[in-house]
């Protein structure tokens, strides 16, 4: 067997910190922070991006992302994003919010800040509760779908439909990208990377705003096992929730 | 400081707007709602022109949001509202105290509670004093009498931001913002528009730096005593403020009888002043132009001096509180409340002053 | 031959990795690490079979797969 001098193929992106996360075992919140901090690699953005931070089990992003941030109240990122971006247009501005940060209490800020076509990028892990308070009832929770605040499933007559946001940020005006990607399989993974990017790009081109939607598992107020919990999401959520791109405005020959 | 000879005639609004540009204000984040709505209509061409950006925001909750972000990256910014719409920003102004967060922040007070209406008030007095939104924090707070003084506390309101690190809010009423004036508007020399570079999040390329760490700006602290060493650098603060206190005092020398009124009440009451003492009855006027630090030295020494103390308020009684603390180991203070909702008069005033000085 | 270094102190035993190695080397082992959690290894008689394809760090959560590929000469075996 002959063989050639071995490459390191995959590790750790820089921007990441080396540190352990707080997470959960097998939660995808750690996928997600890997993908933006792959991306700020890849696109060299690191040394000039501003992240606004949530409040949700992801509130301790900025301690795992080596980038400058600030902390937003709860569901008001992206209008603390465009007070950010308004200021410093020059810097790589960038929110990461969970479903009951981003659907629910801060519906109204997230639906302005996308229609006024602010140049920030939006990622949003929708893992169908709200994971740090314990598995309330979300916004996305799926019908049926036993929570806390739900212990008889969610009913559509009671508690609503499920809400999809990448569909619903894509019919606004100032969005150049919105799409859903899921963090369940490599194939997946991949993907969301892609969409990712595209989002990045929109905000350097400054074609408007870019919104990736992750669906993601949370073993832990699903009590699952991670593998039984990705299985779930293939099963459950993805049929709910379709995967692709809802509009891309650089598909569509870009705006002036 | 280079004063411009011309005089202008405008309004409290207005001048609080160009008080704000001549101050290199950049950023401004505005929600309709009477009686400021000048302010945001003046700013949305004239920062432009300045260079800055206007938004008007989907609702208070987030213009306050947006104020913190600007804030965050150390860029001069300003935000507006009235009575209920300063409700909706105390989420974001207890937050920008916590992470410390320098911002500027109008509040034209009406008529509450509620809906209340849309005439001038003072029922904002302890929202604007105490910390308005959760936890244990205070803001520098301005309460101005004038249109001028309108604008020249507007531009130090920057100054006190940035210099301290906290929220400054500038607490005046529909009087105030209606009202016009001639004023001699002038420019600051010297306004550093990076005076955030050693903390504020810029990205690691800002031209003016070198490589550095990362930069948080953050208030959640759950580390073992964190908190409690947040809560007591912040009290540090707070209390280092205590000599920033101002007033303006009228006639109080010999005065027997020292009326403690603030903002546009302080105004009227000066004329009730001035009418008193061309009748020869020795009333004086205490006007607090900081309601956070509130003058309390100044006020104590008042009664060590054995004056008698009334306290006058658009509302139900709140500075009145701070009176009675400040001199409480030597006198106390009598209250009259105008009514919000019944606009004040000169002559209303009278009867209350009398009563007080022949009750004696 | 391609190879996978597992960071003990950071896997957290979710196994996800174990479901998506497409030769399927990758076991639970019978270790602890110091936070509690049982960590994956890939046995010493497997490890030839590793592919370097990076599937099991692609879905880590936690970043304790660092994957070394050693591409083989055309011809190799
Ligand atoms: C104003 C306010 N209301 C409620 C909370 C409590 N809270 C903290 S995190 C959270 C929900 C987070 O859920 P989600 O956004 O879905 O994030 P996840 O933890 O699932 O990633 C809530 C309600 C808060 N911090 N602030
Ligand atoms: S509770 Fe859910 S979302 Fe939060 S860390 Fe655990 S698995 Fe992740
Ligand atoms: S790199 Fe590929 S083949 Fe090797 S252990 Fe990981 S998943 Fe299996
Ligand atoms: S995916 Fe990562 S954390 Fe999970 S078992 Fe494998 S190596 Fe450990
Ligand atoms: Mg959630």
């Amino acid at each position: 067997m002959t063989e050639m001098q071995e490459k390191l193929v995959f590790s750790r992106p820089e921007s990441v910190i080396d540190r352990p996360t707080h997470y959960c075992p097998g939660c995808h919140h750690g996928i997600a922070h890997r993908l933006v901090g792959e991306l700020l690699d890849e696109m060299n953005l690191a040394e000039n991006s501003l992240l606004v931070a949530s409040i949700g089990c992801s509130v301790f992003l900025y301690n795992y992302l080596d980038v400058d941030a600030v902390e937003a109240p709860h569901g008001r990122a992206p209008a603390v994003a465009t007070g950010v971006k308004r200021a410093r247009p020059d810097n790589f501005v960038f929110t990461y919010q969970g479903d009951g940060d981003l659907a629910s209490i801060g519906m109204a800020e997230i639906m302005h800040a996308a229609n006024r076509g602010e140049k920030i990028c939006v990622v949003f892990v929708n893992n169908t509760v709200y994971g740090m308070t314990g598995g309330q009832m979300a916004p996305t929770t799926l019908i049926g779908q036993k929570t806390t605040t739900t212990p008889a499933g969610r009913c559509i007559t009671h508690e609503g439909a499920p809400i999809r946001m990448a569909e619903i940020i894509a019919s606004l005006g100032g969005v150049a990208y919105a799409a859903r990607g899921s963090l369940d399989s490599v194939k997946n993974i991949s993907a969301a990377k892609k969409h990712l990017r595209k989002a990045f790009d929109c905000q350097l081109n400054a074609t408007g705003f870019g919104f990736v939607e992750l669906l993601s598992g949370c073993p832990t107020n699903w009590k699952m096992t991670p593998v039984q919990a990705n299985e779930r999401l293939q099963n459950e959520m993805i049929p709910y929730f379709p995967l692709g791109v809802f509009k891309d405005i650089s598909e569509e020959g870009g705006i002036c | 400081m280079s004063k411009q000879p011309e005089r202008i005639f405008i309004k409290g609004n207005e001048a609080i707007a160009r008080g704000a540009l001549a101050a290199r204000c950049k950023c401004f984040f505005g929600y309709p709602i009477t009686p400021q709505n000048d302010i945001p209509e003046f700013m949305s061409s004239e920062i432009i022109k300045a260079g800055g950006d206007f938004v008007q925001a989907e609702s208070e909750v987030a213009a306050a949001n947006m104020l913190l972000g600007a804030g965050a990256a150390g860029i001069r910014a300003m935000t507006s509202s009235s009575s209920p719409g300063m409700s909706l920003k105390q989420e974001a102004i207890s937050y920008m105290a916590g992470s410390e967060i320098p911002a500027v922040i109008v509040n034209m007070n009406r008529g509450g509670p509620g809906l209340g209406d849309i005439g001038p008030a003072q029922g904002d007095y302890y929202q604007s004093t105490r910390g308005g939104g959760h936890g244990d924090y205070r803001h520098f707070t301005f309460g101005p009498g004038t249109v001028q003084e309108a604008y020249d506390l507007t531009i130090r309101a920057f100054d006190i931001a940035f210099e301290h690190r906290t929220p400054v809010l500038i607490l005046g009423d529909a009087i105030l913002g209606q009202m016009k004036e001639p004023i001699t508007p002038w420019v600051p020399e010297g306004v550093d528009d990076e005076a955030g570079r050693d903390w504020a999040i810029t990205g690691r390329t800002n031209a003016r730096e070198t490589a550095r760490e990362k930069r948080l700006i953050k208030s959640l602290f759950l580390g073992e005593g964190e908190l409690a060493g947040q809560n007591r650098h912040l009290q540090a603060k707070y209390d280092a403020w205590t000599d920033m206190a101002e007033c303006e005092q009228f006639e109080t020398e010999d005065a027997e009888l020292i009326i403690c009124a603030y903002g546009s009440i302080g105004r009227i009451a000066k004329s009730t002043v001035r009418a008193f003492r061309k009748q020869g009855k020795k009333v004086g006027l205490f006007r607090p132009i900081t309601l956070y630090p509130f003058p309390s030295a100044d006020l104590k020494k008042l009664a060590q001096a054995g004056k008698r103390f009334l306290t006058i308020e658009h509302n139900l009684g709140q500075m009145v509180d701070d009176v009675r603390l400040a001199i409480r180991t030597v006198a106390d203070s009598d209250f009259f409340p105008i009514y919000p909702g019944n606009l004040p008069t000169p002559d209303e005033l009278e009867a209350p002053i009398l009563a007080c000085l022949e009750g004696k | 031959m391609s190879r996978i270094e597992v960071r003990e102190d950071r896997c957290k035993g979710c196994l996800l990795c174990t479901t998506v190695c497409p030769v399927d080397i990758i076991v639970q082992s019978d270790r602890f690490n110091v936070s509690g959690y049982k960590v994956v290894e890939v046995p010493e008689e497997l490890k030839a079979k590793c592919t370097g394809c990076a599937s099991c760090a692609m879905i880590c959560p936690d970043i304790a797969i660092t994957v070394y590929k050693t591409p083989r000469k055309k011809g190799g075996k």
